[in-house]
């Protein structure tokens, strides 16, 4: 049975309806006024202790996405619901509880003038926790929870390397123990051979703390790896969601054979996917293409592609792809 | 087996400083005529500013200190600027990870890539500019007629790059370096960058230096694949056979811990083998091997001496008391 | 952290112009107003007279010394409410936006487009002369360069990831505006507070100069330069003395305010490279 109404929707802890976010750019001065469909038309849920990947390429709208899930940008159209209840009808400090996010860019997540204790206790304090010791126990327990030591609370973020400025990232998302945490590709701006260790503190962390994830990311291997479910967005549509297994190996929707593609394999190396491989560039989302927006990219293009926009819809239990050949197998 | 086109022999980078760090000691490596090599590491192990050696594009702090740079039998490591001019886009030409800081932006992309022709080769504007067209079409530009005239501002980044290999290939170099050129850019344009350079290059026999943090892709695209750790080469082999059977510790290290597509299908979600520890500065080079402080299988003799080069089948190499 | 030159000089200066204008009434030789006599009319530097006297007879050192007070007061009271004013307006309209930002702007822009000494000028005509509205004129009037740094400075923070985490942490806007964006763009706003101060003195100079500030026979170093305007050649003693008090202390404002600027700067800007 597909996972999609009302059953679902009542114990989900986070329910997108048809979340659309448009801004408008440009005046009467300067070629005329544009709206950009940053997020068009998405419905999404995540149900508590899951992680959902989000993966898509600049301009698909999944920033603007978490954006909106955290209220720090207005819906022009559809609802965001949290526990059941709409965004907008819940005060900042009790979403604060809920939901959190990890940013990507550890060098400017972090207030250059306020020592790691200050950056962890204030959150607490306008919660309302006025006990000091209660205060330093909770920000002690955190930053043991991330790997970092006592003595590290007094120092400020110039004295970490990047890798360390993330875990502090984590310990600020986790502090509040919310129910929900947003990782906009969190180890990207990391080195190489530390990305592991974040990756794996963000699992261990999600199975103690019991968390739901959205893991926002442009690396397909992290994605599957973290995933139980997957959506993947282009031009701000989910073009295919479903189970992690499913997306990676029964792709239905030809950007995300696109994308699976374009991972380079050591071990094929021999173009053998040549033919799933996406042409051209991304087209902006000011002036998306009609119809289906990966028309001009897609190696499947037909008439209808250019003319009607693909419903979401049912390929297995699941697993749906917006596409007009979702039935095809490759 | 005809010369190497490109030797470098032993090569030393030092940055002035409080005092004077060696920032890269004892590279040496072989890039054959056409043939696509791949240089690996993360931030601040290196790699880019051996390029910039390559280049004659070393300044202050950074200078060259010691070894060889032989092109096509050549020494060309204590060439005036002069004679590095001539040699940068003619013979050895560059491309960089950021092409709109690379581009001039107040030009269009058409008359930047004609000045290449006017400057090197001595053709006048007008035969410059219908060359300039045709190099954006074989990058595979649409409309270059019209794209000739665009600043580089009125592009997208994947088209800037194209730009950028256009320039690098206009007058045929015989050496292409390309430093991170893709990794400002989105997964499925880099992919076509990735296939449009190596194309161009087999076609027209240039040889390409590969730089990136990115193991599967320079793995995927050159034939032979040497890693750098902290100033040094730690590992060079084969491409297949560094992605399989790594030998050094670090790139055994790299190779497990990032998740590859179709492990946890296969195996289930394991937890990834973690690399502890930090990437030290320069200021901070460990003695002995540069890599101890975080290695699995260190012992007291790493601490103290810095391993030598065991020679590997097939002209590989790695750089470990235990290569294990 | 290493204080460079330029803190130490420029300290060094407007600690001895503070220090001057604290310790006036020890320090002088006489009373700068009561001491007036005219048989000691313009007489050169001496070893009674370190500086000369000017045309009243007064010791023009004395005189210097307790000008120091004037000038300080104008040029500190001054700038802190010129910059109390353009933080606040710039803090608030880059953070805010909209139609707030649209209108302090434009206020902006109208400050910058008016001469802020011919604004000045104005305000004291309407006020009259004397210190109190030398303050207040000069006070309304110079925080344009504040306010517009200000918004820029915030408009450049604001889409940093601790801002936008604080607000997810359930930060109101002004505790965000004022605990997290403000300490990160002191440096710049410190330096032309600084350089404001100097500016307030200079301006106060002019005025003075123009009969419109302080009155004599108070003394401050403008209207110590206006006294001696006629006789900068026959007793150049008479306008040298003020003019170089004035020099040193904007000379060393200006050094300080550097200097804070280099100590104030985030470390957190030095990346690995």
């Amino acid at each position: 049975m597909d996972s999609c109404g009302a059953t679902i929707m009542a114990d989900a802890l986070l329910a997108l309806d048809e979340l659309a976010v448009h801004f408008t750019v440009g005046s009467v001065f300067s070629g005329g006024v544009k709206t950009l469909r940053a997020v068009d038309g998405v419905t999404l849920d995540v149900k508590p202790g899951e992680c959902l990947g989000l993966v898509g390429e600049s301009g698909c709208g999944k920033s603007t996405l978490a954006l909106a899930i955290m209220g720090l940008v207005p819906p022009t159209a559809g609802a965001v619901a949290l526990d059941g209840r709409d965004l907008k009808a819940r005060d900042r400090l009790e979403t604060a509880r809920t939901v959190q996010m990890v940013f990507q860019d550890p060098y400017a997540s972090l207030n250059p003038r306020q020592s790691v204790r200050r950056t962890l206790a204030d959150p607490l304090r306008l919660q309302g926790v006025t006990n000091r010791t209660e205060v330093d126990q909770r920000v002690m327990d955190m930053l043991a929870k991330v790997g970092l030591r006592p003595e590290h609370a007094g120092r400020y973020p110039h004295e970490f390397s990047g890798g360390q400025r993330q875990r502090i990232g984590i310990a600020r998302a986790l502090i509040l123990q919310p129910k929900l945490v947003i990782c906009d590709e969190p180890v990207s701006a990391l080195d190489v051979s530390i990305r592991a260790q974040i990756i794996n503190l963000l699992l261990e962390l999600k199975d103690e703390m019991g968390l739901a994830y959205i893991m926002i990311s442009h690396d397909l291997g992290v994605v599957e790896h973290v995933s139980d479910r997957v959506a993947v967005m282009y031009l701000g549509r989910i073009v295919e969601q479903g189970g992690w297994q499913e997306i990676f190996e029964n792709p239905r929707h030809p950007y995300t054979r696109a994308l699976i593609a374009a991972i380079p394999d050591p071990f094929h190396r021999a173009a053998a996917t040549a033919r799933a491989k996406a042409k051209g560039e991304i087209a902006s989302a000011l002036n998306p293409p009609s119809g289906c927006h990966f028309h001009p990219r897609c190696p499947l293009k037909a008439e209808r592609c250019v003319t009607e926009v693909p419903a979401l819809e049912a390929v297995a239990a699941g697993h749906r792809a917006a596409c007009h050949f979702r039935e095809r197998t490759y | 087996m005809s010369t190497p086109l490109l030797t470098v022999e032993d090569l030393r980078i030092a940055l002035a400083g409080e005092r004077t760090y060696d920032a890269v000691e004892n590279v040496s490596f072989e890039i054959g005529r056409g043939e696509a090599f791949g240089l690996v590491g993360e931030s601040g192990c290196g790699k880019s500013i051996t390029a910039l050696a390559l280049m004659g594009l070393l300044r202050r702090p950074l200078s060259l200190a010691g070894g060889r740079i032989v092109l096509d039998g050549q020494e060309i490591q204590h060439a005036t600027p002069a004679e590095m001019r001539r040699l940068r886009g003619e013979r050895i030409a560059m491309i960089f990870q950021e092409p709109m800081t690379a581009l001039n932006p107040l030009s269009p992309v058409g008359k930047q890539i004609a000045e290449m022709f006017v400057l090197h080769q001595g053709a006048n504007w007008s035969e410059a500019m219908d060359r300039a067209e045709e190099a954006l079409r074989q990058v595979r530009v649409p409309s270059p007629e019209r794209r000739i005239k665009d600043y580089p501002h009125q592009l997208s980044g994947g088209m800037r790059q194209r730009v950028m290999i256009a320039i690098a290939l206009a007058c045929g170099p015989e050496l292409l370096i390309a430093d991170e050129p893709t990794t400002a850019l989105d997964v499925t344009v880099q992919a076509e960058i990735i296939d449009l350079m190596a194309e161009l290059c087999a076609a027209k026999g240039t040889a390409i230096l590969m730089i990136s943090h990115d193991l599967g892709l320079v793995a995927n695209m050159c034939q032979r694949v040497a890693v750098m750790y902290a100033g040094r080469i730690v590992e060079a082999q084969v491409a297949e056979a560094i992605f399989a059977a790594p030998r050094h510790p670090y790139t055994q290290g790299l190779v497990n811990s990032l998740p590859r597509l179709g492990e946890r299908s296969r195996h289930g979600r394991q937890r990834l083998r973690e690399i502890s520890g930090v990437v030290p500065s320069i200021a901070t080079y460990p003695a002995g091997c540069r890599f101890n402080p975080r290695c699995a299988a260190v012992t007291d003799i790493c601490r103290q001496i810095a391993p030598e080069i065991t020679p590997l089948p097939a002209d590989g190499l790695v750089r470990c008391h235990h290569h294990g | 952290m290493k204080w460079g030159t330029n803190t130490w000089v420029g300290g060094g200066l407007v600690g001895l112009a503070l220090a001057v204008a604290i310790l006036a009434p020890w320090l002088a030789l006489t009373h700068p107003v009561m001491d007036a006599n005219l048989m000691n009319a313009e007489l050169p530097p001496s070893w009674e007279f370190p500086f000369g006297t000017d045309a009243q007879g007064r010791d023009i050192y004395s005189r210097v010394l307790y000008g120091a007070r004037i000038s300080l007061t104008v040029g500190v009271v001054s700038q802190t409410c010129n910059s109390l004013i353009g933080v606040t307006l710039g803090l608030t309209a880059g953070y805010w936006g909209g139609w707030w930002d649209d209108v302090v702007s434009g206020l902006t822009n109208l400050m910058l487009a008016i001469p802020s000494l011919v604004f000045a000028l104005a305000i004291m005509a309407i006020l009259g002369p004397g210190l109190v509205s030398l303050v207040i004129a000069l006070g309304l009037t110079s925080w344009s360069y504040s306010c517009r740094i200000a918004r820029a400075q915030v408009l450049s923070l604001k889409s940093q990831g601790y801002v936008q985490a604080a607000h997810i942490l359930g930060y109101g806007d002004l505790r965000i505006m004022f605990t997290q964006v403000l300490p990160n763009i002191l440096g710049p706003l410190i330096v032309i507070a600084t350089l404001g101060m100097g500016g307030a003195i200079l301006a106060e100079a002019a005025l003075s100069f123009l009969g419109l500030g302080i009155r004599p026979p108070f003394p401050s170093w403008g209207s110590m330069l206006s006294e001696a305007r006629d006789q900068i050649n026959t007793a150049p003693w008479l306008s040298v003395f003020p003019g170089l008090a004035i020099f040193f202390t904007v000379l060393g404002l200006n050094l300080l305010g550097d200097g804070l600027r280099d100590i104030l700067d985030p470390q957190s800007t030095t990346r690995r490279t």
